[in-house]
């Protein structure tokens, strides 16, 4: 199996991307879900509905509005150049924007199921013993719920690697910046160089299936030894 | 796909004479496109089932994936390719019908802005200075690996010595549909379209533009091949004949293709 030098930067860009995307996630998604699973709100379900909404649209679509939104007359356009950042669209910050969105489902879902596990029972002991919430919350609630970070990382990272739809809308295949190994792969299929895809192909697939592996036996192993 | 086997003739002579007869022998075509061609092919479509009381079934997709789907065994009997290689190479390689190969559009590149302002009539504005006020910050090409518009936007560039200055600011669609999407949604100042992209009846249809002259880069031909599966098909064969008469090759024409 030969990688090219244009394969391996692909690859590094997507671990940088998937990584990224895995710490903005969780941090974004945390209060989300722990909104979802303890609110009465009457705005609980349209939330809930709202943050699932990427899955509806196939994502070269949801790229499609995206790069809508990102050009100068879209609404995301306009704000980033007030802003002074200039355009986010062919950025790497553009593509963790798109991932954040695309991903944002499999980040929010296993931490809303992990907060709801946990009840209220474990923070009300906590304010018993006069922790205040955020503190509660940090040594209380997040250990409780590690299997679902856990979880919800494992999700959110093999996701953006296997994006391709909304990379390949808003990215415009610069090396270095926004050629990640889904639209290599696809490139190097489109250029009939099937060889090439193959071998990129398989890497990906072992590389992501041993990740995973790892990561499920650790979560297994902490669950074990968890108190 | 089954084809629909020939229907008995013999109820079409009681019923009528000549229109039935005709009808009996209606059959449908499975044509896989070059998603560039995408417009003027409805169009003809529509002629070509009116003049010949054929079927055309009509696919829109890369060339490079209708490769792949053809080798492994697609429904298609004819196929409009993109560009010349990939029909040859099917020919090679025993996938498609040899001899049947001919050229029936060739496309033109234009240099394209929604700006109405930013494109001069002899492409001076790609080679600007960033200072400059009338610059760009991004250029849409096609993928030069990918697609035949690509690679002709780069040769462009070259020849105008424009390349080394452009190279920066340049972001790659997977087709020439991605390129004009860039522009369309001004993610892009500026891009290399195709110019039935943003031509009706001769005229651009908004901003500005330049077609880039014929000599700048290698000619954008696009090929028809017959596939097997069309071989004993008559609508297919009809098919291959219709895009060749004066009344295809006017639609071609209309949408900024030349012949």
């Amino acid at each position: 199996m030969h990688l090219t030098s244009e394969d391996l930067s692909a690859i590094l860009l997507t671990l940088q991307l998937a990584s990224v995307t895995t710490v903005l996630l969780l941090v974004l998604a945390t209060p989300i879900a722990w909104w979802l699973a303890h609110t009465q709100s009457r705005w609980r379900a349209p939330i809930a509905a709202l943050v699932a909404l990427p899955l509806v649209l196939p994502p070269t679509v949801l790229g499609f509005y995206l790069l809508i939104a990102l050009g100068p007359v879209g609404p995301v356009g306009q704000f980033t150049q007030w802003a002074g950042w200039g355009s986010l669209a062919f950025s790497f910050s553009g593509l963790v924007l798109g991932s954040m969105i695309y991903s944002l489902p499999f980040a929010v879902q296993p931490l809303v199921n992990a907060f709801e596990a946990m009840g209220s029972r474990p923070m009300e002991v906590a304010a018993t013993l006069r922790a205040n919430k955020l503190d509660a919350f940090f040594t209380v609630a997040i250990p409780l719920a590690k299997p679902g970070f856990v979880m919800a990382a494992m999700l959110s990272f093999a996701h953006t690697v296997g994006e391709f739809g909304v990379v390949l809308m808003i990215g415009g295949n610069i090396p270095d910046k926004t050629r990640v190994v889904s639209t290599q792969i696809y490139g190097h299929v489109e250029a009939m160089e099937y060889a090439q895809a193959h071998g990129l192909a398989a890497a990906m697939l072992v590389f992501s299936f041993l990740m995973l592996l790892a990561l499920s036996w650790a979560n297994r192993r902490r669950a074990q030894t968890a108190p | 796909m089954r084809l629909r086997p020939p229907r008995p003739c013999w109820l079409a002579v009681i019923l009528s004479t000549a229109f039935v007869c005709a009808n009996a022998k209606a059959e449908e075509v499975t044509v896989a496109v070059a998603a560039n061609f995408t417009a003027p092919m409805q169009k003809i479509a529509q002629a070509f089932e009116q003049d010949t009381e054929h079927k055309a079934k009509l696919v829109f997709g890369s060339t490079g994936k209708f490769y792949a789907q053809i080798k492994n065994g697609a429904p298609f009997a004819v196929l409009l390719s993109a560009d010349v290689e990939t029909p040859a190479r099917l020919e090679q390689e025993g996938a498609a019908v040899a001899g049947t190969r001919f050229t029936y559009a060739v496309g033109r590149l234009a240099l394209w802005s929604k700006n109405p302002a930013l494109v001069d009539n002899k492409g001076q504005v790609l080679l600007s200075n960033t200072t400059d006020k009338n610059s760009f910050k991004k250029l849409a090409i096609a993928d030069p690996k990918l697609a035949p518009y690509g690679t002709a936007a780069m040769e462009v560039l070259d020849r105008m010595g424009a390349l080394a200055k452009v190279r920066p600011k340049l972001v790659q669609g997977d087709s020439i549909g991605q390129a004009f999407q860039f522009v369309m949604t001004e993610n892009a100042e500026l891009g290399f379209v195709a110019l039935s992209q943003i031509s009706m009846d001769g005229r651009i249809t908004q901003g500005s533009a330049w077609t880039v002259p014929q000599n700048l880069y290698t000619s954008l031909r696009q090929d028809a091949v017959l596939l097997p599966l069309g071989k004993d098909n008559a609508a297919a064969l009809a098919l291959m004949k219709y895009m060749r008469t004066d009344r295809a090759q006017t639609i071609i024409r209309t949408y900024g293709y030349t012949l």
